[in-house]
């Protein structure tokens, strides 16, 4: 597999920042990240499955989009930091097309006349292509939480990729990358790969491999971890407004010391850390990824200086023979519009407003896969966990109403039925601007399994000399 | 008896997984990690969300940093893009759980 290769100077040390929690995230996060303080790798996040779709419907239009564009913008940016101070780059920002966004980045440092540059591409995520040799080869794509076979979805595909872990990243680094720029890969392989290779660690030690996983997942939603979306004593976390994003101080025996950049917002405490932990877990004794099986039940947390918890004693397993795949394929449509109601009596009147419409959808002999109406300042996030309202001192409530069906008409037609309302129900109603609702594609996902032996991960470089 | 709402002792951060809402609660001290392990079954969840969690609540501890993990299947409404839900994700549904009260010993 894998050439092993001896560093002139192992570190005993590096600091990897986490720049973007996903494709939207605070567009300055990783200029701070490479500016406000010493770092040696800066690992960024931008696909969501929904990204996915998004970006083949783009590749589909232009063949050199498919990627997180935001990135060429913050390439110009860092770029010329970055170089200098020799930190590292590595995301998953290359999306359906990581060779365009490496070639997009090369262009970048010509212009800015950075020098030499490797920028290395991962690819062999991207499956979509390839179904029917893989079906063949006795691989059914089974969905993962129905069991039911890919082919009910096949011709409804609109991306398949393949999550790939630490593994390829680390070979870019040994074949000398400074950027490297991947398609789909797990989160926590961006911050797994440069302790691995930084530190020399052998891929069958797994207890260091979830030590590097756990610091991915930490990492992974960005400020998440230094107090943004933190339940516990929220309000007394100071300047919000420049938070700092996470930076995992990682050592050569697995332990890890989770913090930020000094005169930066937020904090880093055993509380912030904890609530990550649990973000969007299951079963937390089998936190599954391409490089190991992690136990979070393994994991301590030690409050060891102002925003900094040491992480420390994860346990790990072998990985598994699989990688997981994600394919997302159409699903027909749905639209959502909103009307304000104000006092007096604004949660009758959006109710109302609620049943007339629907009567009209039925009128109109509409079919839909679901209708559904929620009262925004009532019950919008907590539903029947909701008290009933003392109604005189309710100010406004906002009806949100949504539908999805299978054909676009009809999503179409109900977008045609908010605006009416105002002239011809309940009174005292705003709100409604922008135009009509627009039906827009559901997207919907597949989740499967595919046995690591039918895929393999290529590492390309490109040289700008 | 005395109750307490589980607010006062805990706090907690939820999201998604396909279909499925991951709600995890953390204890705000070790008293309060004995109460939740003891007190804040799978069942009681399981009930204290009718009517929005439509599948079964799985439970699993992670004593070593207090907290309790549920897994609440068939909950977000198709999840993804095909949800229609305002909380499509279960952004909310860690505060929601806090509403819950409990007996205290």
């Amino acid at each position: 597999m894998l050439k092993r290769v001896q560093h002139k100077f192992m570190k005993n040390k590096i600091r990897i920042a986490s720049g973007q929690g996903f494709w939207g995230d605070l567009i300055d996060a990783p200029y701070h990240q490479v500016t406000k303080g010493d770092i040696d790798y800066l690992v960024m996040d931008y696909l969501a499955e929904v990204t996915m779709s998004i970006l083949q419907k783009q590749k589909n239009r232009n063949p050199n989009l498919g990627y997180a564009t935001d990135l060429i913008d913050l390439m110009k940016r860092i770029l010329p930091i970055t170089s200098k101070k020799g930190i590292k780059v590595i995301t998953n920002g290359g999306g359906v097309n990581p060779v365009a966004c490496a070639e997009a980045i090369i262009q970048v440092a010509m212009k800015l006349d950075i020098g030499k540059l490797d920028v290395a591409v991962v690819l062999g995520d991207d499956i979509k292509d390839c179904l029917d040799e893989i079906i063949q080869k006795g691989c059914d794509l089974n969905n993962m939480e129905t069991g039911e076979p890919i082919t009910l979805v096949k011709d409804k595909l609109l991306s398949a990729n393949v999550y790939f872990g630490a593994a390829p990243i680390v070979e870019a680094l040994k074949r000398g990358a400074d950027i490297v720029i991947t398609g789909r890969t797990t989160d926590t392989g961006l911050t797994l790969a440069p302790m691995i290779y930084e530190f020399g660690w052998d891929m069958k030690n797994y207890d260091l491999m979830a030590a590097g996983t756990v610091a991915g997942h930490i990492l992974e939603c960005g400020a998440q971890s230094t107090g943004g979306n933190y339940l516990g004593d929220w309000e007394s976390i100071e300047n919000f407004a420049e938070i700092g994003f996470p930076i995992a101080e990682a050592y050569p025996n697995g332990e890890v010391i989770i913090t930020k950049h000094e005169n930066t917002g937020g904090i880093v405490t055993f509380g912030t850390i904890a609530e990550q932990l649990v973000y969007e877990i299951g079963d937390p004794t089998e936190y599954i990824t391409p490089d190991c099986v992690a136990d979070f039940t393994s994991i301590k947390l030690e409050e060891v200086g102002k925003d900094r918890v040491r992480v420390y004693n994860v346990k790990g397993k072998p990985e598994t023979e699989f990688y997981k795949v994600s394919c997302s394929y159409s699903s027909g449509y749905s639209a959502t519009g909103t009307l304000t109601y104000s006092w007096p009596q604004a949660l009758t009147k959006a109710r109302k407003a609620d049943r007339i419409l629907r009567k009209r959808l039925e009128n109109l002999g509409l079919k839909f896969d679901e209708i559904r109406s929620e009262f925004v300042g009532y019950n919008a996030t907590h539903e029947n966990l909701a008290p009933e309202l003392d109604e005189d001192k309710i100010n406004e409530i906002v009806l949100r109403f949504s539908v999805r069906a299978k054909d676009r008409h009809s999503v179409n037609r109900f977008g045609q039925e908010i605006a009416p309302l105002i002239l011809t129900g309940p009174p005292s109603v705003t709100g409604f601007a922008g135009g009509r609702p627009k039906p827009k594609d559901v997207v919907a996902y597949w989740p499967a399994l595919i046995p690591k032996k039918l895929v393999e991960p290529k590492v390309k470089i490109l040289e700008l000399k | 008896m005395s109750r307490i709402q589980l607010r006062k002792i805990a706090h907690g951060r939820s999201g998604d997984k396909g279909d499925a809402a991951n709600i995890g609660i953390i204890a705000n001290d070790d008293q309060g990690y004995e109460l939740i392990a003891k007190h804040l079954t799978a069942e009681k969840v399981k009930k204290h969300f009718e009517g929005i969690c439509h599948g079964k609540v799985e439970r699993y501890e992670l004593p070593n940093i207090r907290a309790l993990n549920f897994l609440l299947h068939n909950t977000l409404g198709g999840g993804g893009t095909v949800s229609l839900k305002h909380d499509a994700q279960g952004k909310t549904l860690a505060a929601a759980l806090l509403r819950l009260e409990i007996d205290l010993p």
